[in-house]
């Protein structure tokens, strides 16, 4: 994080190997009473795919606004590609690409038009705009569209012209704010080709954040926001790890003896969710032989599962991240809602 | 400019094959001739936008053309004794050319609210280029859009006995450009604070048609009430109106007396106004209410 003045950014010899895009420290920001970032500490390296995990309120979209330069951090620093958000803000504005929850597309100009003046406000060499708009374009699928206008394209097209406007600068890091929010899961999952075609293709770093558990299994590591804070931070598979046992559902002809018998033959509290006998065992596929063997209740169907980002984001906040959409954020929900409203400004 | 070219771009047409070499390009640094560009792209988008938008062009048209064709032909029997042979439509003429700008330029303004609205606003704000030149652009933008519809109206001038004189002609469209400006600084200055467009367009029409009435665009300013005639010299437009009324007269053959009634020019107590100050008014109004609009969006995180 120090460096000095004299040093050029590009040839920092502290750290010849790992070359973090971004770095965050201390990050904080208050609206009013409000504590929506309460001090995130993380690094993303160059080519990861980060993603910021969490129920809608945690405290992701302002910690991304934060390290895109649209939010002012009321403490802490954020570097991203080099540079500080505060002190180099148009720097970082250069090196970043952005896609936002909301459209921010000109539905009256065609998409090749809304392409063309993202180039010219970045400032791309314009001998190059038409080769790289075309290239943008046709990763996403959307070549043949360039001569229509964007209102008349579907939500899903509004997002991949999105991400392919967000490209069209060769940004070092692109964010994507809930990219695939709002669209179908067909759709969701080809944005989700694209990001993993655009890792391979481009020597970019991607940080995102979502709300959709499934959807965070694609990142390369991932850290799990809740309140502000950030509660856990690894790669999916270690965190599902960390978590440990796997479920197993049972579906027996009498679920009472079953639990008895679990709790009798195997110290093993079980519960009935959602009309099976549920519990959690460390390797359950080696255990649904002895289950079979020992339990003394018919089983009529038995299903092992892995642990889930649910699971993980479960034993970390002690709830699950439904509960909370459902439940606890919606008061942090008006909350932020009127601050925002308030503030004018997000 | 400090543009890097690395590999060329294979333009072979391939579909989802295998990866063609990627086209990088890179974004220079900030610097004069790129904020310069900056305000050249949201000019153009105001073009591209304006011309695209063939019912705005023609809506816009329908008020100025019901007061110069209607208001005027209408009121021509009851005012014709007073006119001294003047055409209503002629004399009203000045007045509607500066509205139609106005409105023009509203609309324009207008587009901001639009655009945030609508997310558009986010992507020009978070680019690497200064907020500043996004506003001018803007305001450059809505000039220039408002000057061509501007330019309609002008066209009509021997429809209502104007004739098509070409200092008259540069002289009006001048001074449209830079009420067109003024306006248009003044709508995004207001656009700055405004997140709806119904509030906006609300407050415009609040602000605008008051402007309009006491403008003098409907009416000469001399012998009016005391209470009209110091809000008539107060308002912003009068000093359009005006010199606009001159140079249209001063190219009217028509009766001295006519002309002392119909164009007796702005005073403050008693001292005749020069054109040129007028003029300068406008354009020094116009440049704080910009100033004012930059700082507010540049106040915005």
């Amino acid at each position: 994080m120090s460096r000095s003045a004299a040093e050029a950014p590009e040839q920092h010899p502290a750290a010849p190997a790992s070359n973090p895009a971004i770095v965050v420290r201390g990050l904080e920001k208050s609206f009013g009473e409000v504590r929506a970032v309460r001090g995130v500490d993380f690094e993303v390296e160059t080519g990861e795919v980060f993603g910021f995990l969490g129920p809608n309120g945690a405290g992701k979209t302002t910690t991304i606004n934060m390290c895109c330069t649209l939010t002012t951090p009321s403490g802490g620093t954020a570097t991203v590609a080099g540079h500080d958000v505060v002190r180099e803000r148009d720097d970082v504005r250069r090196n970043i690409g952005l896609v936002f929850q909301e459209t921010t597309l000109d539905g009256y100009l065609t998409a090749e038009q809304n392409l063309r003046l993202h180039a010219e406000l970045y400032g791309v060499q314009s001998s190059l705009v038409q080769a790289r708009m075309r290239q943008v374009m046709e990763m996403v699928g959307l070549w043949e569209r360039k001569d229509s206008p964007v209102r008349t394209f579907s939500g899903g097209m509004k997002r991949r012209l999105e991400i392919a406007r967000g490209l069209m600068h060769s940004p070092r890091v692109l964010f994507l704010d809930e990219p695939t929010i709002g669209l179908d899961p067909q759709t969701r999952r080809s944005i989700w080709d694209y990001i993993r075609t655009l890792k391979e293709s481009e020597e970019i770093t991607i940080f995102m954040t979502t709300h959709y558990m499934d959807e965070a299994e694609w990142c390369d590591r991932i850290a799990i926001m809740d309140q502000g804070v950030i509660v856990a931070l690894d790669s999916p598979a270690a965190l599902k790890a960390q978590v440990g046992a796997d479920r197993i559902r049972i579906e027996t002809d009498d679920d009472e003896a079953a639990i008895a018998a679990l709790l009798e033959r195997f110290e093993i509290e079980a519960v009935i969710s959602e009309g099976a006998v549920t519990f959690r065992i460390p390797s359950g596929e080696a255990f649904v032989p002895r289950l079979f063997e020992q339990l003394g209740v018919p089983i009529r169907s038995v299903s092992v599962s892995r642990p889930t980002l649910d699971d993980v984001f479960m034993s970390h906040t002690g709830s699950s991240i439904r509960d909370v959409e459902e439940s606890g954020s919606s008061d942090r929900n008006k909350i932020m809602m009127q601050v925002m409203s308030g503030g004018g400004r997000r | 400019m400090s543009t890097t070219i690395e590999p060329r771009s294979a333009a072979t047409a391939d579909r989802g094959g295998a990866p063609s070499e990627i086209v990088r390009v890179h974004v220079p640094q900030r610097s004069f001739a790129s904020e310069l560009r900056a305000i050249k792209i949201v000019w153009k988008r105001e073009l591209i936008r304006y011309r695209s938008d063939r019912i705005r062009i023609a809506t816009t048209l329908v008020q100025p053309l019901l007061f110069l064709f209607v208001l005027g032909s209408g009121l021509q029997t009851l005012s014709a004794a007073s006119t001294h042979g003047v055409d209503l439509k002629t004399f009203i003429y000045p007045g509607i050319l500066c509205i139609s700008v106005m409105f023009t330029a509203m609309f324009s303004a207008a587009s901001i609210v639009w655009d945030r609205e609508f997310g558009f606003l986010r992507e020009m704000m978070v680019a690497p280029v200064r907020r500043s030149s996004i506003v001018i652009g803007k305001c450059l933008g809505g000039a220039t859009v408002a000057s061509f519809q501007g330019v309609i109206v002008l066209c009509l001038a021997g429809l209502v006995h104007v004739p098509y004189a070409p200092t008259l002609i540069l002289g009006v469209f001048a001074l449209q450009v830079l009420l067109a400006f003024a306006i248009t600084a003044f709508g995004v200055m207001v656009a700055a604070r405004i997140t709806q467009m119904q509030s906006f367009m609300g407050v415009m029409q609040m602000v605008v048609m008051p402007m309009f009435f006491i403008s003098g665009a409907l009416f000469p300013v001399s012998g009016l009430p005391g209470w009209l005639a110091v809000l008539n010299r107060l308002d912003p437009l009068t000093y359009a109106v005006d010199p606009m009324r001159r140079l249209v007269f001063s190219h009217l053959h028509i009766s001295p007396i006519a002309r002392h009634i119909l164009d007796p020019g702005v005073t403050w107590w008693s001292w005749h106004v020069p054109a040129l100050l007028e003029a300068g008014i406008v354009v020094a109004l116009g440049l704080v209410m910009l100033a004012i609009a930059i700082w507010e969006f540049s106040a915005t995180d």
